[in-house]
């Protein structure tokens, strides 16, 4: 594995050996006193963040300095971004510092795979193989969030072939709604997307999953639902009439969570707000997932490192 | 040893010519029945004859089943039921850059830890000591044992490290393009142990 | 000024000798001698047609020079069998005066390897707000005959009514660029299968189709011409055809990339597909080569958009639209239209020099091959093949969509008045 830069990159075998090796990384911390495994010593891992994120930067700072990997955050602002300098000069540059891995989030769709075709272009001229992980590029793909919510299903359901997943809300802008249906698919669940016309994107019937507009009549059949957030910061507006209408009839409410089989979990990539899509009660509830996502979160994340660098530089 | 001896003589492209059997099953049930009474014996408190304090990690994937053999059996001679677990060495391997990112085995250490408990490491094969190394290095970030030993049911010599076993089911000296073959029934149907030589071939 | 080219077959027809002097065809026939120190262009047999005609080039000069200017847009021009381009006035300065038109013909003149009539703007630095001097421009030196807001829609429909009546009176074309922008803000790629699963917003057909039908209406009203740049969805065809048949006096273009290329391409996110309107499915590209074998489309114009490296080489979302077209136009055509059998050799004098001299109104160019007329001409190897390579291009940029592709066709010369103006792949 040299880059992973979307989920569709990744067959069953490739997937599953991924969570596999996260839950592997998870026993091997456990009980310990000294939470660090010296595997990626040696090596340097940059995060370069163009958007806001607390967690997921986190998240991938944590994985690499558990594995003992140089762990360095650049943000956008702050930086010689803020001076203008393009992303092909600025990825170029942390590559030539010596990076095995830069994780790289942006809000233009395709970045991650542009950055990945310049440093594996470059690699004839430094020499240095940098991977590429996307941690989210604009509207396309979130591959780790993915990962880590399929480890969640997995740790919660006991399996994933055949579960039937619900994914609630703004589909059209969501990277982590297309992330997860294909990876979903990929791993043989059964997804259903639900969301007004408006929040689903155009050519939706070629994906691998169902469509519907009624949250109700679905839930009963669900093992799993997750929750989107509403995007207000990507939308130019007229999506849906207004936040009360959506939260009405979107809105995962303790009454719409009773609908669920018992042992049924709830899910949301965070952050949450809180009374727009899901009810607290609901978010706090034994069935939600939430915080169990966030764990999984960094062990998926030390898996994906470790399959990129521990091996042999391809 | 762990993952890089190959399997048997079907892998290698018929380039690898007939195992010569060097332990029976019968042999090999013969040979864990002696190191556990060796093990009972070595590691029973002076006074008290206690094993209480004593812990079986095995190597994964075949140091794990001989770990839980050597359990059954130490239970059955002394009445005692040591715990076993496994701790898989890989992420502290010294070779991982020389090949594609291996997957990981079973990492489960017995509930209490290992604090100042004697811990027997145990394998299936004794070469280099590379592995061994590996796996000390991941007990030590487990917690802090009295006393580690090392118990293996082959020892086919070449070593690279300053690593001796503590219990050893069977000598043998080996070529380095031979090959020690440890089948165990859980995962290979049959137990037995034999010797392989690779002419040419990846083996 | 004397030139004899041997052995060229007119249209693909019989192989005939032809005799140029002082820029006008003097005599064909068989064995012809020239005049004491004529130029001899061998023909090879080769195929010999009207010198092409482009209503779409973008040669970024003034203002532009890091991508493109106006010698080098004009050696590709050359290059490509061009005698004469149609240069879009989204410059800078914009040209929406006598004096930015006037500059662009001199400099044009200057070169002298094509002919470069400059597209005056519509509005007022295209901002779609206020009329520019249409009639002054028209009677400039540079004799403006067509006027377009390209890169931008004229999107009021008040300014597109009088836009189009005050045209009529000049006998001079509008040329729309068809995009409802409020439809397509953000937009990135067509909107459609792939781009949704690229997570590029989408630019819809709709948005090309609904500025079509409104200006069809609103050129039948006011009498007027029209021409709609770039068609680039099967959808706007329909609108065309209704069009037509009710007499509106509405002519269509279609780029090359638009026959051949789709949003199949765009998985990669290499800007270099990155395209304004976009490129749309292979079913539209279908549709645009049925068109343009019928008429309905009337050229192929190619929308030349030179962009510099800095403007391409980003992330998909930061790049600007646009792809060179002006060297690989003939042979995408053949590629696309002669080889399956759409249009023969008098069909591709049609669409790329007779209907667009006749749309932009030029007398001296897409003229029939025959004794008496101005020698714009272009020699055409239809048995050649070669490989795009950007950098080889005469273009300052490299932004080919075709790089390392081997396409069929290539031109042998230029002639331009009857000076030969490029040569086996050399400017003159």
């Amino acid at each position: 594995m040299k880059h992973l830069l979307s989920v569709t990159d990744l067959d069953a075998a490739e997937a599953t050996a991924l969570l596999d090796t996260a839950d592997r990384l998870k026993q091997a911390l456990l009980g310990r006193e000294v939470r660090k495994l010296p595997t990626l010593r040696g090596r340097t891992v940059i995060t370069m963040f163009y958007e806001d994120s607390t967690r997921t930067r986190v998240s991938f700072e944590i994985a690499g300095k558990w594995m003992s990997a140089d762990t360095i955050n650049v943000s956008a602002r702050g930086s010689s971004v803020s001076k203008g300098e393009s992303l092909r000069d600025t990825s170029l540059t942390l590559s030539s510092m010596g990076a095995d891995c830069v994780v790289v989030r942006h809000p233009a769709s395709g970045a991650a795979h542009r950055i990945a075709a310049w440093t594996d272009r470059d690699r004839a001229v430094t020499g240095i193989h940098t991977s590429v992980v996307n941690a989210g590029d604009g509207t396309h793909e979130h591959p780790t969030q993915a990962l880590l919510d399929a480890a969640t299903l997995r740790e919660r359901l006991g399996g994933i072939a055949g579960r039937r997943v619900g994914i609630v809300g703004d589909v059209l802008h969501s990277r982590v709604a297309r992330s997860n249906v294909f990876l979903l698919a990929t791993l043989g669940a059964e997804v259903v997307l639900i969301a007004p016309p408006t929040l689903l994107p155009v050519g939706v019937e070629e994906w691998p999953c169902r469509v519907s507009a009624e949250l109700d009549a679905e839930l009963p059949a669900l093992d799993a639902v997750m929750m989107l957030r509403v995007q207000a910061e990507r939308m130019h507006g007229a999506f849906f009439p207004s936040s009360r209408e959506y939260a009405i009839r979107y809105g995962l409410s303790p009454e719409r969570a009773a609908l669920l089989p018992d042992h049924a979990i709830v899910m949301h990539p965070g952050p949450m707000i809180r009374g727009m899509e899901i009810a607290p009660s609901v978010a706090d509830a034994p069935s939600s997932a939430i915080l169990g996502q966030v764990r999984n979160g960094v062990h998926v994340r030390m898996a994906v490192l470790y399959h990129l660098l521990a091996g042999a530089s391809s | 040893m762990t993952d890089d001896r190959r399997g048997g003589p079907a892998d290698a492209a018929g380039q690898v010519t007939p195992a010569r059997e060097l332990l029976s099953a019968a042999d090999v049930t013969r040979t864990i029945a002696r190191m556990a009474h060796q093990i009972i014996e070595r590691v029973a408190d002076r006074e008290t004859g206690s094993l209480a304090h004593a812990v079986l990690i095995g190597i994964p994937t075949r140091g794990t089943i001989l770990a839980r053999r050597l359990g059954a059996a130490i239970a059955e001679f002394s009445g005692t039921e040591v715990p076993v677990g496994s701790i898989d060495a890989t992420l502290y391997r010294d070779d991982l850059r020389r090949g594609p990112a291996r997957a990981l085995a079973v990492t489960d250490v017995p509930e209490g830890g290992l604090d100042d408990l004697l811990v027997v490491l145990v394998d299936d094969v004794l070469m280099s000591g590379r592995t061994v190394r590996a796996a000390l290095d991941a007990l030590s970030e487990h917690g802090r044992p009295r006393a580690v030993q090392l118990a293996v049911l082959v020892d086919r010599g070449h070593r690279e490290l300053p690593i001796r076993a503590d219990y050893v089911g069977k000598n043998v000296p080996t070529a380095r393009d031979e090959q020690i073959l440890v089948k165990f029934t859980e995962i290979d149907g049959v137990d037995g142990v034999a010797l392989a030589r690779t002419t040419g071939g990846a083996g | 000024m004397s030139l004899v080219i041997r052995n060229a077959r007119p249209y693909g027809e019989e192989p005939v000798d032809l005799l140029v002097e002082d820029g006008v065809i003097t005599e064909i026939g068989a064995g012809l001698a020239g005049p004491e120190g004529a130029e001899v262009l061998d023909g090879a047999g080769q195929v010999l047609l009207p010198g092409f005609v482009d209503l779409h080039t973008h040669l970024r000069e003034p203002g532009g020079e890091e991508s493109e200017t106006i010698a080098t847009g004009s050696a590709a021009a050359a290059l490509g069998g061009y005698t004469a381009v149609f240069a879009m006035p989204n410059t800078d300065p914009v040209a929406d005066s006598e004096v930015v038109v006037e500059h662009v013909r001199r400099r044009g003149e200057e070169v002298g390897l094509v002919d470069v009539h400059p597209v005056g703007a519509v509005t007022v630095g295209l901002e779609g707000q206020k009329m520019a001097e249409l009639g002054t421009m028209a009677n400039s030196r540079a004799q403006v005959r067509m006027f377009s807001d390209d890169g931008r829609c004229v999107h009021d429909p008040v300014i597109m009514r009088r836009a189009l009546e005050y045209a009529s009176a000049l006998d001079v074309v509008i040329a729309q660029h068809a995009e409802d922008h409020r439809l397509t803000v953000g937009a990135q790629a067509h909107e459609g299968v792939v781009a949704s699963r690229l997570g590029l917003t989408g630019w819809p057909a709709t948005a090309e189709e609904t500025i079509v039908a409104r200006d069809c209406a609103l050129a039948r009203e006011a009498g007027a011409a029209l021409h709609i740049c770039h068609v680039s969805s099967a959808r706007t065809i329909d609108v065309l055809r209704l069009a037509k048949e009710q007499g509106v006096r509405v002519t269509a273009e279609v780029t090359p990339h638009h026959l051949l290329l789709t949003d199949a391409r765009l998985t990669s996110y290499d800007p270099v597909n990155k395209v304004n309107p976009p490129l749309r499915t292979a079913a539209d590209t279908e549709a645009m080569r049925t068109a343009l074998a019928e008429g309905l489309i009337d050229v192929v114009a190619t929308d030349h958009a030179p962009h510099a490296a800095q403007y391409k080489d980003t992330e998909w979302a930061a790049a600007r639209p646009g792809m060179l077209g002006l060297q690989t136009a003939l042979s995408v055509v053949v590629h696309t239209m002669v080889e399956p059998g759409l249009l023969d050799w008098r069909g591709v004098a049609r669409v790329m020099s007779e209907r667009p001299a006749e749309i932009g109104n030029l007398p001296d160019h897409g003229r029939p091959i025959a004794v008496g007329e101005p020698a714009n001409l272009t020699l055409v190897d239809p048995d050649g093949v070669w490989t795009v390579r950007g950098e080889n291009l005469a273009s300052k940029a490299s932004n080919t969509p075709y790089e390392g592709m081997r396409l069929p066709a290539t031109v042998t010369a230029t002639i331009l008045r009857g000076r030969i103006t490029a040569r086996n792949g050399e400017v003159a």
